[in-house]
């Protein structure tokens, strides 16, 4: 039994994976996982959903039990980080307390994009990114009040269906000239404005807030249209942006998100860093990503535990995700960017459930599978392995 | 206590107990099991907790759902008793229960 201490700062998807690898990958020392939560690691995509419905409990949620914690022998301590002491090995905690670390591995995740608008401090305006702002959204989610959204990403659009389904009137406010526009295709963005307007939520393409109004407590929002719109509660999904403080600081190299190689270590080799806060270089895309989706901090996370016992483990990097809105689940293989076609199968404008493959220069990039599980696997497979596609036969197949 | 024994890809057995109410996936993750990946965390969305109930089990257990079938449906290992592990609620009356794991997740 080594005496070296692992020490993992963050304590969500990836630093959860994290501990859980290196045992796996045989850390015989101590590991120490240090959030700033109090409770156990939980699931974060259901809190938009399941959560906000109020359908489960955060206990639910955990990603392991806290029995699994203490058979694996890995100590939780709820602490924020104040500084890494690279020279000395040692975290400074924001008791004031020391922790040395053999091994350290940075997870520290990302959070909300502030709203810069008057009014974006008043009560009952809402960030969606932890347990406790759904704890709170929550208590102003009465039926028939006026709810709304400022961005309509995943997020927006998640939250807009969870708050439908709790009988408030929702709006959307979508700055650009379609929701999803940052990630999918016209038809994808058409699709979901009609599912949402069938369901009765308020979709405003174009519009931009001008500033939050209310007395104390958020009354409206007014766009740049000089228009209000009434509201009792605000959420604001307009994205995040990678906790990169702590390595900033600590003079690692942070370009929008802590850079990482193929084995998930920092530009000090000694420091591996995994989950939202991460950017990397691939080669497969020809620029470097910053990636903000679950799958694909599980995936850092185990790299960088192989990394710290060195064995060796690349990031493939072949993201996807997903999103439940209503009874649609859609899954996203790949990543879009540079795509120049776009292929359906099935119709999105009509149908309930299809298929948008992504192309570039003719090779599959990216899918997005609405009510789709066959299609998303598929797509799945088809990235992983780089095989030449034959659109023609993937949209016949997937017709019958 | 009643338990679950996971038989790997090349035989190994890991037994985990069976804690009422829980996913074969979260008893899974729970108890280290390696092999079972569970990277959605339970919304059938992946298909990396794919496991092939021993057919004894198999009426017990019970059959996968039609969106769980179409997650499997394109998987290599399928076997005919295949079920994604987050889609079976466990029962503390299953004590004995036996699931192989598939050589890879995908």
């Amino acid at each position: 039994m080594s005496t070296a201490r692992a020490v993992v700062v963050g304590a969500s998807h990836a630093g959860a994976q994290l501990v859980a690898s290196l045992r796996q990958e045989g850390w015989s020392g101590e590991i120490v996982l240090v959030g700033d939560e109090s409770v156990l690691p939980y699931q974060r995509p259901p809190l938009s959903k399941a959560y906000l419905a109020g359908k489960c409990s955060l206990k639910e949620l955990a990603i392991r039990s806290e029995d699994f914690y203490a058979k694996q022998d890995i100590k939780r301590v709820a602490a924020t980080v104040k500084e890494i002491d690279r020279s000395a090995a040692e975290l400074v905690l924001g008791t004031g307390d020391r922790l040395a670390y053999d091994a350290l591995a940075l997870c520290t995740g990302a959070h909300p994009r502030r709203l810069r608008a008057e009014g974006a401090d008043l009560d009952g305006v809402h960030y969606l990114r932890r347990s406790s702002d759904v704890e709170r959204i929550r208590e102003d989610t009465i039926p028939g009040r006026n709810a709304v959204i400022v961005g309509g990403g995943y997020i927006g659009l998640e939250t807009a269906a969870s708050l439908r389904a709790l009988g408030l009137h929702v709006t959307v406010l979508e700055a650009a000239d379609r929701v999803l526009e940052r990630v999918s295709a016209p038809e994808v963005s058409t699709f979901f404005t009609r599912v949402h307007e069938h369901e009765g939520v308020d979709v405003r393409n174009n519009a931009s807030v001008e500033a939050l109004v209310g007395d104390r407590r958020v009354q409206g929002v007014v766009l740049a249209s000089g228009e209000s719109v009434p509201a009792d509660l605000v959420i604001i999904g307009i994205g995040i942006e990678p906790s990169t403080e702590l390595a900033e600081a600590a003079g690692l190299v942070v370009a929008d998100g802590i850079l990482i190689d193929a084995q998930a270590r920092t530009s000090d080799p000694t420091i591996v860093a995994a989950g939202d806060c991460t950017s990397q270089d691939v080669p497969r895309y020809g620029r470097r990503i910053r990636l903000e989706s679950v799958p694909s901090a599980v995936e850092q996370a185990k790299v960088a535990a192989a990394t710290i016992c060195e064995r060796d483990k690349v990031i493939a990097a072949l993201p996807w995700f997903w999103s439940d809105q209503y009874d649609l689940k859609l899954q996203i293989a790949g990543l879009n960017t540079g795509y120049d076609d776009v292929v359906l199968s099935g119709d999105p404008t009509r149908d309930h459930d299809f298929t948008c493959y992504y192309l570039r220069q003719g090779e599959l990039v990216a899918a997005d599978c609405v009510n789709r599980p066959r299609d998303f696997m598929t797509s799945k497979r088809l990235l992983a392995q780089r095989a030449a596609v034959d659109v023609a036969a993937l949209t016949a197949k997937v017709a019958v | 206590m009643a338990a679950v024994t996971f038989v790997s890809h090349d035989g190994e057995k890991c037994e985990a107990p069976l804690d009422e109410g829980c996913s074969l996936m979260q008893v899974a993750t729970n108890n280290a099991i390696a092999g079972i990946d569970g990277d959605c965390g339970g919304e059938a969305a992946c298909g990396t907790c794919h496991v092939i109930v021993d057919p004894t089990w198999a009426d017990k257990v019970g059959p996968s759902g039609p969106e769980e079938e179409e997650m499997l449906s394109m998987n290599p290992e399928r076997q005919a008793t295949s079920r994604l592990s987050c889609q079976i609620k466990v029962s503390e009356s299953w004590d004995g229960l036996t699931v192989q794991l598939p050589e890879f997740q995908m």
